[in-house]
């Protein structure tokens, strides 16, 4: 089967891979561009660990294509951080706990950062429901919802 | 025994965990993520019937597909000894073990593996398990524990009589085995009753639901090395189980612990570890296998389905006279339900002079179940707590001031078998009692629960290794897989005791070549037992550290104390110095006798059992069915907190999990015993917003056994969320649920009948 070559935007750089037409971004970006800090959980879009934001649209990367990053730009987990700075989500996440095993966290924080990038005053309703797409069977949410909350207070004072 | 509480200058902070950057950045590495060249994917063939004989496997036309590098059955696994080994909290026997891993001559359960085979991509993988033709026989197949139970039932094992009876059974039948723990005199003590409460309940099975689905890399030399690289809750239990499957020396295999996406006891056995071996073996190629949701729901975990029996009686005033279990717990398709830590726990809250608890555990054609987070004790204590709450009801006393009349204190005996020393059951009741949560007027359609739970937490094999480095900074390595920030409270233990800036302490978890054996990252043991070893491994260090100040300053050893981090004259007779630190010793070490380091290697004895009592309120939607939790307060006994965060964060994810138990998860089989809801849709976890914030309160009633007074704390908190939302869903709709979940179509349902 013939592979497509294509070039894309990843984390703010250039970047072009070779992918069989039905391999799944998250396929892509894990076993052909080797960045494996977006997880699989479900492969369905139920569970959340693969997001990514897709242009500035948050995706599932299990339920995009590789093919279809042609063109567009990709943020993952590992161009949250600038350089050595974290994101202050990322930074508040540590300070709070809001992570045990780690590994819906790099879903949570691209989906996090979605909404904090839209909304910088949500409510801890909103929070939630924006989040209800990002499973974690570890904290109960609860230190996740105030880290996100306490991170938007924070931008807004800064 | 207990010495004063000291003001300490980490423990009880809130640390940074030394893995943490690398968890929210995307650098920590999990059991998919590693690529080695030259690198297999492997896939497994799985049974699509529930009971079946395996008549015939044609593997040819898969090997003849390009690109596949090896195709296995259980052929190409040794034959196994039923010989007993831990698993979790239970024994399970390699042969059982053996099948489970790959069928040898009948599929007892339908997602079996029966072959597996190695590609150069998961493509070619998944053409070629399509590809292998495998002819069975089907059987008759029994799902429900009490049909498995009748004497017309299919039986799975012809070998199977019944264990713990006497004389042994004379024919063969799906009930493993029979557990019985007994106290004072129950026909005595139900005499002496003026309340007798006696309900049925049934529990379904619910899965772990880590997040991160099984995944490993093998790499199996020519040379008879194996290397293994998995997510698991125990490196050396992934080594033992290889070693003992495949027959091969322990010397030659290596397990490094990958970082692990969620456990929850569903990681205390192997499932793909071996399959990983032989293909490799077989290819001489490193071959990596993940896991999809779907096989992880069809073929890993969960915990049991039960059904049981609860009768407690207590005289007017309140106090519980007698009590008396039978539990029916279904262990999947090989004996092993956790159905002895239900029959332990079950009524070990309280206080009471006449108990009686039978168990079953039964086998049926569903997945092999395995560990869950306090294994069995939340089926038991789920009928044990929603019949206390009847007993205060018909009673008229407060569900609280009841089980405060009762509450287990130092020196009750408990029915398993132990007296108990220092708890906090006591202190976790009042405490509830005094939370505004529980003063809170409800509205309309709402009601509130309480229930308390028990788990007895274990010790165990843990060995730690302290390296004083050449700046005087800390290299501190020990091997329990870290599930849920135990990095961070190793170093806090090491960095308190040594006198040091936790941040100079570095933490790891090695491999199974670079320490000694571990017991698994379960039964809440963690920072109790490896934490013991940390605190032991520092204070040999210390000794050294004081030996090596002795030799530079010429005097005995007994003339220096170590205090805050330095080494000390212990009093002006010994002579006027400096105190030295930690650097300064490191510094000159290599003049006094080389490098400085401790060492322990223990098995830990005297882990405190902890109690929890939970508060929930929710709102019932007369019309959907549908429950909200509005509130939630967890409450528990928690020793000393090293990190209180992470033990919130334990008391948090505990509680969400044992809501999901109550009111969503379940298996859902057709009438062809094959699962029907094996993804995450269907199988419905707990999201945020299903979730309020979930309150904690820790009691510290330090564990003396301890240095640092740890009790376990990951287990409790899953106990006592089925009663406590079932009996706030009684009180908010007047109707009592005795069977979980209370999904919506189950509440309107109830709701209809009582009209």
């Amino acid at each position: 089967m013939a592979k497509h070559h294509i070039t894309t935007t990843i984390n703010g750089e250039e970047a072009e891979y070779l992918c069989e037409p039905q391999e799944t971004l998250l396929d892509v970006l894990r076993d052909e561009v080797g960045l494996t800090g977006t997880k699989e959980g479900c492969s369905s879009g139920d569970c959340g660990a693969c997001s990514v934001m897709l242009d500035g649209r948050l995706v599932c990367s299990c339920l995009v294509l590789g093919v279809e990053a042609q063109g567009k730009t990709v943020e993952t987990i590992e161009g949250m951080a600038d350089g050595e700075v974290l994101h202050p989500l990322q930074q508040k996440f540590l300070e709070e706990a809001a992570l045990q095993c780690g590994y819906c966290t790099p879903g949570v924080l691209i989906a996090a950062k979605a909404l904090l990038d839209i909304n910088n005053d949500p409510t801890e309703t909103e929070v939630r429901y924006w989040l209800a797409g990002n499973l974690c069977r570890c904290t109960g949410y609860d230190k996740i919802i105030r880290a996100v909350m306490d991170t938007a207070a924070d931008m807004r004072g800064a | 025994m207990n010495e004063q509480p000291k003001k300490f200058k980490w423990v009880g902070t809130r640390t940074i965990r030394p893995d943490g950057v690398d968890k929210v950045t995307g650098r920590a590495m999990y059991g998919a993520d590693l690529t080695l060249p030259g690198m297999l994917q492997g896939k497994v063939v799985r049974s699509p019937h529930a009971h079946a004989k395996i008549k015939s496997i044609d593997t040819s036309k898969a090997e003849a597909l390009d690109g596949v590098k090896a195709v296995i059955t259980a052929d190409d696994m040794p034959q196994a000894d039923p010989t007993p080994v831990a698993a979790g909290e239970a024994m399970i026997n390699l042969r059982d073990l053996s099948d489970n891993v790959i069928a040898r001559h009948k599929v007892l359960y339908e997602g079996q593996t029966v072959a597996a085979v190695a590609a150069t991509t998961s493509d070619i993988a998944d053409r070629a398990v399509a590809l292998i033709e495998v002819e069975y026989e089907v059987l008759p197949h029994v799902i429900d524990v009490l049909a498995a139970m009748k004497d017309d039932a299919p039986v799975l094992h012809d070998d199977m009589f019944t264990g713990g009876v006497k004389p042994k059974p004379e024919v063969a039948s799906n009930v493993a085995n029979r557990v019985e723990f007994t106290l004072g005199d129950i026909e005595a003590g139900f005499a002496a009753a003026d309340v007798v409460i006696e309900q049925d309940f049934t529990t379904e099975p619910v899965h772990q639901g880590y997040i991160e689905p099984h995944a490993v890399v093998a790499d199996a030399n020519p040379d008879g090395k194996v290397d293994i690289w998995c997510s698991s809750q125990g490196h050396f239990m992934v080594r033992t189980f290889v070693a003992g499957l495949l027959k091969i020396d322990m010397s030659k295999i290596k397990v490094t612990a990958a970082e692990i996406g969620g456990g929850f006891g569903g990681k205390t056995t192997v499932y793909l570890e071996p399959l990983a071996v032989l293909l490799s073996s077989k290819s001489g190629r490193p071959v990596r296998m993940v896991m999809s949701r779907e096989e992880v729901f069809r073929a890993s975990g969960p915990t049991s389905g039960a059904a049981m029996t609860i009768k407690m009686g207590a005289t007017k005033d309140g106090k519980i006279v007698a009590c008396d279990a039978t539990l029916y717990m279904q262990a999947g398709a090989w004996p092993g339900s956790p159905v002895g830590p239900a029959a332990m726990t079950a009524f070990a809250p309280y206080d009471v002079d006449n108990v009686k608890v039978v168990g079953f555990d039964v086998v049926s054609n569903r997945q092999k179940v395995v560990a869950y987070r306090a294994p069995g004790a939340p089926i038991s204590e789920y009928g044990v707590e929603c019949v206390v709450d009847e007993l205060a009801s018909e009673l008229g006393i407060d569900p609280l001031e009841l089980r405060a009349k009762n509450a287990a204190k130092e020196g009750t005996q408990a029915a398993y078998g132990v007296k108990f020393g220092a708890i906090g059951m006591v202190e976790t009741v009042a405490a509830a009692q005094a939370t505004e949560h529980y003063k809170t007027p409800l509205g309309p359609n709402q009601g509130r629960g309480v229930a308390s739970g028990f788990w007895f937490n274990i010790g165990g094999e843990s060995c730690a290794g302290i390296r004083i480095n050449e700046d005087g900074s800390v290299s501190l390595t020990e091997g329990s897989p870290d599930i849920g920030g135990s990095r961070a409270s190793m170093a806090m233990m090491a960095a308190e005791t040594l006198g040091v800036d936790y941040y100079k302490v570095k933490p790891s978890v090695v491999d199974t070549d670079a320490t000694g054996y571990h017991f698994v990252t379960g039964g809440s043991r963690v920072t109790f037992a490896t934490g013991m070893a940390v605190v032991k491994a520092t204070n040999a260090a210390i000794d050294e550290l004081r030996a090596r100040a002795a030799k530079i300053w010429d005097v005995d050893v007994e003339g220096v104390v170590w205090e805050d981090g330095h080494a000390k004259p212990a009093s002006s007779n010994v002579g006027d110095f400096d105190p030295m630190s930690v650097a300064d010793l490191a510094a000159m070490a290599n003049k006094t006798g080389g490098p400085i380091s401790g060492h322990a290697d223990i098995n830990a004895k005297g882990a405190g059992p902890a109690f929890g009592t939970h508060i929930c309120d929710v709102e019932v939607d007369p019309d959907t069915g549908h429950v909200t939790v509005l509130r939630y307060t967890a409450v528990q006994d928690v020793g000393r907190a090293i990190h209180p965060s992470y033990v919130e964060g334990q008391l948090q994810g505990g509680a969400a999990q044992g809501i999901g138990w109550a009111l969503n998860e379940e298996y859902i089989y057709d009438e062809n015993g094959k699962l029907e809801n094996a993804g995450f849709l269907d199988y419905r976890v707990p999201v945020a917003s299903d979730l309020p914030m979930i309150d904690t309160i820790l009691i510290e009633i330090p564990n003396p056994t301890h240095p640092f007074g740890v009790r376990g704390v990951g287990e409790v908190p899953i106990i006592p969320p089925l009663a406590a939302v079932a009996n706030a869903v009684a009180a908010a709709t007047g109707v009592r649920f005795h069977a979980l979940p209370m999904s919506p179509p189950a509440i309107v349902a109830k709701m209809a009948e009582k009209g």
